[in-house]
């Protein structure tokens, strides 16, 4: 094979050495060239090319400050073409590439140092790790939103007793959900700012409440998460009663909803104790409770739309949509009597049960709120089944149904080829940490099912603002012949009005 | 923890209060007390020739018919591998050297004093490019220069320094980190400042305008000539932070082409290695990945003061060794850096980086709990012995030894 070796000098073009040597990579690699350099033309670059045999008798004229170009090609037509690139790569002007703005701190110290005024920290690693975290974070005073979940009772005590000490909200552990000061965490929605503030030991509860009272018109000032377990005797509502004291001293909530399942008994009656020093109005909710007894200046609310409704102070108010109406559109399913309800939601699918239970249904749960059996008890039989898909047996090593919704299309498949099933309930949650389009997949997964197969009836927490876009969402879903509430409770009303009238 | 913090504040107190001078060129067998004739001093942790990589098995060769312990290589590779020859670290004898980092007897070395603290260290006289001993090679030019430096640099140097009394070293290295180098892989700007500094009393002691000529001629050619006294610099500084009971601070981290050896202040002397990781970087014409040799030198002694990879944004175009590295995202690693070292150095600051000082006092807790290896520059040895360099660019220290490292404080300080 011929070899043809091309010099070519540039005098007094001084380039730096990396540069050159990334060049002569890239040169190098252009087709039909062996070898190829660009180096200054110093004595021991000269010794190196000369050795690497790219120089023309093992010699060049160049000096020091001189350029040399040198490769040992296949053909001198390839040998030429290399070198015009070389040669519009050294004349191009160039960009400046992106790569200042590319660091992200990998700690909590780098981060605090780095950056002036943080003041929270969203701790979303491992549970195994998140305690330590945690600590770190707290102890250079900044608030922590902790997502992660699997952190043992007493790290969750310890934490929030530091925190407690240090003025600072520990919220969470297993706290899907704030939104502080209009910024959303973790899941949460694009809401308008107000005059309510959120108190949430659930992660969906708080985005329902928050997304129906933005969507009636009114604003949300502050969503405080404080963890599923804030309100167990364990802890003793720590964060729930510093969440209070926040909220009580920012001017800018004049009323404030507390979100729950029901609370330890000691715990409540710390809780409501509390409640009744405030001087502003409350509205609780301690899902799953038939009542609580309250202060003058708090009211009971049974389920999320009530909450909502007590906060606003007003009926919401569906443009047009009446449960009774809807339903006298529907055909009854032949032979079919059952709900069955499929939910992302684990605060939604509370709600759901203590709809249908108060419409007098028979309904079981793995999630089960108080006074309903779960599915290991002996009097789930026979009852209808209302799920948490999101609950851990069904999310262990798998994404939780919010993001990934493909955990529930066996399930919504299966319910629909179900005979004895009327209605098949699900909830769809949109904002932020939120799959992209879960209407999009809902519909795909329920595109096959058959003409008298049972009714879906769904409704999509969120807002317009939302990336997902509420209405847009909503949307494809009746286009796909679904039927869409505009609350869950509204979706949990009208399953009741359809079973109710077969 | 409070121990940890108080042990690592004085350990970075320790090291930034240090005021290094050059003060002698002088042969290494009146320097280095203990080195005796049939002794090499090597880069890194303690190896044994069975397990010497091809570099530093040509350097020890070629150190050996240097010293005229053999008449030639093969003879000298026989005497190495018959047990011959003594092999100990530098950092074992206050000493240290790039790449393969030979030191024997009469080769002249710099003596540096941190005035604070009273200490020494030392470090041969960097040979310039090419084909050069540190990097493996061993033929008749490498010893030649070698006599060279020995019989002429060194003690025309020695007067020099002596006439001067001594060159205060940080404030060159705060000038050159200004001037774009960061002391591993650039050192063109503090070595022409040093020449600035000494050129006029070589002139005065030398008697012979050729000798002059060739040794200005010398440094002025040698791009690398200031890294080996900034080597000797780092380890006066870190020296004095050793043995300070539960601190965390990495004092030296060096490589013998097989082995990566760090050590810690709150461990002492003891070592912590693991198998030395591959650099990434680019090669010269001629040579590939294929050819290189794992990681060497003692020369990451400037890396534990925070220069090197810790300072790449004083040097930009650095940043260009790694992977599609772009020389704006040079501040990117001096940052990330900053994530594993206890404070800045205000002493020596980086303009790009709004005078940001460079990130100092390694911390091998930090290291092990963000996953952030120190950051290395280093040139290439091909892996053959006699070869020399091939190439340059970054590597990483392998995490083993940090975590090996914070496991033996946690137990010496009774926390598991």
């Amino acid at each position: 094979m011929s070899t043809f070796i091309l010099n070519e000098i540039r005098k007094g073009f001084y380039l730096d050495s990396v540069a050159l040597m990334r060049l002569s990579r890239q040169i190098a690699a252009s087709p039909g060239i062996a070898e190829a350099a660009l180096m200054m033309g110093t004595p021991s670059n000269v010794a190196i090319m000369r050795n690497a045999g790219i120089l023309k008798d093992g010699k060049t004229d160049a000096q020091g400050n001189d350029l040399v170009i040198a490769m040992r090609a296949d053909s001198e037509a390839a040998a030429r073409a290399a070198l015009t690139e070389a040669e519009k790569e050294l004349d191009k002007p160039k960009t400046q590439a992106d790569g200042a703005s590319a660091w992200r701190p990998r700690s909590i110290a780098a981060a605090v140092a780095g950056v002036d005024g943080l003041n929270l920290a969203l701790i979303s690693v491992p549970g195994d790790f998140a305690a330590a975290e945690a600590r770190k974070a707290l102890s250079r005073g900044l608030h922590v939103m902790m997502f992660s979940d699997n952190v043992s009772i007493e790290d969750e005590r310890s934490l929030k007793e530091q925190a407690r000490e240090s003025g600072l909200l520990m919220m969470g552990p297993d706290c899907g959900t704030a939104v502080i000061g209009g910024a959303p965490l973790a899941f949460a929605n694009r809401l308008k700012r107000g005059g309510v503030g959120i108190i949430g030991a659930s992660g969906t509860g708080t985005q329902e409440v928050s997304c129906l009272i933005s969507e009636a018109g009114e604003g949300i000032s502050h969503a405080i998460g404080v963890g599923g377990r804030d309100l167990k005797k364990d802890i003793g509502g720590i964060t729930t009663l510093m969440a209070i004291d926040a909220l009580d001293q920012d001017s800018a909530t004049e009323r404030v909803v507390l979100i729950s399942k029901p609370p330890h008994p000691d715990v409540a009656k710390v809780v409501i104790d509390r409640i009744s020093k405030s001087p502003k109005p409350y509205t609780v909710c301690f899902i799953g409770a038939d009542s609580a007894d309250l202060p003058s200046n708090a009211t009971f609310a049974p389920t999320l739309k009530a909450a909502s409704e007590a906060a606003l102070g007003r009926a919401i108010v569906n443009d047009g949509f009446d449960v009774k109406v809807e339903a006298k559109q529907l055909a009854p399913r032949k032979g079919a009597s059952r709900i069955e309800g499929l939910y992302c939601g684990g605060t939604l699918c509370a709600e759901a049960q203590v709809i249908l239970k108060a419409g007098g249904r028979q309904v079981a749960s793995n999630a089960a709120i108080p006074g309903v059996p779960d599915f290991e008890h002996a009097d789930a039989k026979g009852r209808e089944r209302i799920i948490d898909l999101g609950a851990d047996e069904y999310t262990k090593g798998k994404p939780h149904p919010m993001i990934d919704p493909s955990v529930r299309d066996d399930a919504i498949r299966a319910a629909l080829k179900d005979p004895p099933i009327a209605v098949v309930l699900v909830d769809l949650v949109i904002g932020y940490g939120a799959h992209a389009d879960p209407a999009g997949h809902l519909v795909e997964t329920v595109a096959d099912r058959g003409p008298d197969a049972p009714h879906i009836v769904a409704s999509v927490c969120g807002t317009e603002q939302d990336p997902q876009v509420r209405s847009e969402q909503a949307r494809r879903l009746r286009a796909a012949g679904i039927h869409v509430a505009p609350s869950n409770a509204d979706a949990c009303e009208l399953a009741l009005a359809i079973v109710n009238r077969t | 923890m409070k121990l940890i913090e108080d042990a690592n504040k004085e350990a970075l107190k320790r090291i930034l209060e240090a005021e290094p001078k050059l003060l002698d060129v002088i042969p290494a067998r009146e320097a280095i007390k203990g080195l005796k004739e049939r002794m090499i001093l090597h880069s890194g942790p303690p190896i044994t020739w069975d397990r010497m990589c091809g570099p530093m098995r040509g350097a020890v060769a070629g150190a050996i018919v240097f010293e005229g312990w053999a008449p030639d290589l093969a003879s000298a590779e026989k005497l190495a591998a018959d047990g011959g020859i003594k092999f100990h670290p530098n950092h074992h004898f206050d000493a240290v050297g790039p790449m393969t980092g030979m030191t024997t007897v009469s080769m002249p070395v710099f003596v540096v004093e941190n005035a604070r603290f009273g200490n020494r260290a030392y470090c041969a006289i960097n040979e310039g490019l090419g084909k050069v001993m540190r990097f493996g090679g061993n033929d008749e030019t490498v010893l030649a220069r070698l006599r060279w430096l020995r019989d002429v640099f060194g003690p025309e140097m020695s007067k020099t320094l002596r006439l001067l009394g001594s060159v205060e070293l940080k404030s060159i290295v705060a000038r050159g980190l200004s001037m774009g180098d960061e002391l591993h892989q650039r050192n063109v700007a503090c070595s022409s400042v040093f020449l600035r500094e000494v050129a006029p009393a070589l002139a005065r002691v030398s008697t012979d305008k050729e000798v002059l000529a060739e040794c200005l001629g010398f440094i002025a050619k040698n791009d690398q000539f200031f890294l080996n006294i900034a080597m000797a610099m780092a380890k006066t500084m870190t020296d004095p932070a050793k043995g300070i009971r539960g601190s965390t601070v990495v004092t030296a981290m060096c490589r013998n082409g097989t082995e990566f050896g760090v050590r810690v202040s709150g461990t002492g002397d003891r070592w912590f290695t693991a198998p030395v990781e591959m650099p990434e970087g680019l090669y010269f014409p001629g040579y590939s990945e294929k050819d290189a040799n794992p990681d060497m030198g003692d020369s990451a002694i400037v890396e534990t003061v925070g220069l090197g990879g810790f300072a790449m944004a004083a040097s930009p175009a650095v940043a260009g060794f790694v992977g599609a590295g772009s020389p704006s995202s040079a501040a990117n690693f001096t940052k990330a850096m900053g994530e594993i070292t206890v404070s800045q150095n205000s002493e020596w600051t980086i303009a790009a980086m709004d005078f940001a000082g460079v990130p100092t006092g390694i911390d091998v807790r930090l290291v092990v709990e963000t996953g952030l290896q120190p950051t290395i520059n280093t040139g290439i040895a091909h892996r053959e012995p006699g070869v020399g360099q091939v190439g340059a660019g970054v590597v990483k220290a392998p995490m083993g030894c940090f975590t090996q490292a914070v496991r033996a404080i946690a137990k010496d300080l009774g926390v598991s």
